[in-house]
């Protein structure tokens, strides 16, 4: 990444801020998911969040796109506020971004190829020899052999849904790549396949990304920053949420104990308060 | 540097929980809920108006809802009027009056029974179906994934089932009708003994056109009613098989539930309006 150019000429560069969340708070019921959130993502930056399961990762990115709505702060993206957005505005909008769901979230009743169309055919972007043409291209990026298009979703395996959904994100040349777990259930081979994927993604087109994992090595190999999210639940009232923002590398030896525990995959703390919640539960 | 921050303000626990407070948030609950369906439906009729979904989306889904349909239509439909049959064939011979249970029969047939049944039929096989279909999508993410996409999923899914609930209900129900007629007469002709030439004569002289129409056009507002129930609860499905399950469930009760709150209100509108316009029309019989 080209982070500081010393000879810049005083030219007006587009805002650093791509994506802001200015505070924050999502609930749902009576569940408390994000509260208070400032959390500020620029333009060509790789941002990892981790966090345990549960910790509202998914609803982050579901937010940013307006598939949530806050229960109150604002999501600024590009200077525009999300939550304001309807209709055509938040249809284009969306355009700008490439979402790959955690399960692939495929089109069951679409084919492979149908599935990696779709957003061109809806919007019309082009002809149909073009679509074939960027099908096959995407197809080709997300290394997935050639004869694949005709099967169903249900046909093919994780890792192939995964390279799948990916290639439909990709489909319509996004700006901004949001990955929901990209490599969660895949086996170790898959899963570098996948990092390779989106290493080659991020870098190759300068796109801004936020990936969502669990994985110590997709953190490694992509992250130009991660973020550290804690569930609601179990931190204490005035307590920050986000227990950690800072480079790939700070988090071995980050200053917070549960952080450190993340990265090791340690129970640590955890094994004495489920203990606990046990003892309180049986008589 | 610290761009991230959180604001500890930010921060109001949920109060206590009791009873009336779980009362109320259950009529709450239930009082949204119908709004939302409301509100469901005035998008899904405001895209018909706007943007036909495509043929490739729509022919698949007749396809499906008409394949699903009508082999039980035909045998429910069948089979109810053979039941009518044998329920008042015994009254009606005490009475003298076996050939005039062309025209009881037939009435009932399609001016209650055949769109009811049709409905129910619908409501069972297809709606139930269509909401654990979409239920299915909602908790796989799909229908977050139409919207990343950029296309409305009520446009893309909720839109082409209504209409084909829209178009196909009439023909179920004629198809109700007829087979309930047939199975009516075979009984009380063949089996009961009754003088064919009379049975008919009875039921074209009382049956009016006007009486199928009736049936009809009430079908089209139970189609409108099975469709938008069931893709809304498909829509809000919750997780797992359970969600799912539960989903298609309640996309049969509350449709069954619409369908005879329907009948009971447009069948008191059609009356009232019948015998304004021809206010010495006869009763049964
Ligand atoms: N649409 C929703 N309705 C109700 N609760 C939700 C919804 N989406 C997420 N949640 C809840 O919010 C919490 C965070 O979810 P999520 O963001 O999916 O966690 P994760 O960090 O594992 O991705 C979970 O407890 C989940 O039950
Ligand atoms: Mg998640």
């Amino acid at each position: 990444m080209s982070d500081a150019a010393p000879t810049a000429i005083q030219a007006d560069p587009p805002a650093a801020e791509l994506i802001e969340f200015q505070d924050v708070s999502i609930q749902f019921r009576h569940q408390k998911v994000l509260r208070g959130l400032n959390l500020t993502l620029r333009r060509g930056e790789t941002v990892c969040v981790i966090g345990e399961s549960g910790c509202g990762k998914t609803v982050l990115l579901k937010l940013i796109i307006g598939l949530l709505h806050p229960t109150s702060g604002r999501i600024l993206f590009d200077g525009q506020d999300v939550t304001r957005l309807a209709g055509r505005d938040l249809v284009k909008l969306r355009l700008r971004f490439g979402f790959l769901f955690q399960m692939a979230a495929l089109f069951d009743s679409l084919s492979v190829y149908d599935n990696v169309a779709f957003g061109l055919r809806e919007h019309h972007v082009c002809d149909e020899d073009r679509v074939a043409a960027i099908v096959a291209e995407r197809l080709q990026d997300v290394g997935l052999p050639q004869g694949l298009e005709h099967k169903k979703p249900a046909e093919l395996s994780g890792g192939q849904r995964k390279r799948v959904g990916l290639a439909r994100a990709l489909a319509l040349d996004p700006e901004v790549m949001l990955y929901d777990e990209p490599t969660t259930g895949l086996d170790p081979i898959m899963t570098d396949v996948i990092n390779e994927l989106i290493l080659q993604t991020q870098r190759g087109g300068d796109k801004t990304g936020v990936v969502v994992t669990h994985e110590m090595r997709t953190v490694t190999k992509v992250a130009d920053r991660v973020v550290m999210f804690y569930p609601l639940a179990r931190i204490g009232r005035g307590e920050s949420q986000m227990i950690y923002d800072g480079p790939a590398e700070g988090l071995e030896d980050a200053a917070d104990p549960r952080v450190r525990q993340f990265v090791r995959g340690e129970a640590g703390e955890r094994l004495r308060e489920l203990a606990a919640q046990n003892r309180a539960a049986s008589p | 540097m610290a761009v991230a921050t959180l604001n500890p303000e930010a921060d109001a626990d949920e109060g206590p929980e009791t009873a009336v407070h779980r009362l109320g948030q259950h009529v709450f609950d239930r009082v949204a809920e119908i709004g939302d369906v409301g509100l469901f439906s005035l998008k899904t009729l405001g895209w018909i108006f706007r943007r036909r979904p495509r043929w490739s989306v729509l022919v698949p889904i007749f396809y499906a809802i008409g394949v699903q349909s009508v082999s039980v239509v035909a045998i429910t439909g069948t089979f109810i009027g053979m039941v009518l049959a044998v329920q008042a064939f015994h009254e009606f011979q005490m009475m003298g009056l076996a050939t005039r249970l062309g025209s009881v029969i037939n009435i009932s047939l399609v001016k209650e029974l055949g769109p009811v049944l049709a409905a129910t039929m619908l409501a069972g096989r297809v709606g139930s179906s269509m909401a654990a279909e979409l239920g299915t999508m909602r908790v796989t993410e799909q229908i977050d994934a139409l919207s990343a996409l950029g296309t409305d999923p009520i446009y893309y899914l909720a839109v082409p089932r209504f209409m084909a609930c829209l178009l196909l209900i009439p023909l179920l129900t004629l198809m109700a009708d007829f087979m309930g007629v047939i199975g009516g007469a075979a009984v009380c002709t063949q089996v009961m003994g009754v003088d064919s030439f009379a049975y008919w004569k009875h039921s074209r002289d009382y049956v009016e056109g006007l009486d199928i129409l009736a049936g009809v056009l009430k079908s089209l507002f139970f189609g409108a009613a099975i469709a938008l129930i069931s893709c809304h609860r498909g829509f809000n499905s919750t997780a797992g098989a359970e969600g799912v399950g539960k989903a298609a469930t309640e996309a049969f009760v509350f449709s069954f539930m619409a369908i005879l709150f329907l009948d009971f209100v447009l069948g008191l509108a059609w009356n009232t309006t019948y015998r304004a316009i021809w206010p010495q029309a006869s009763g049964l019989l």
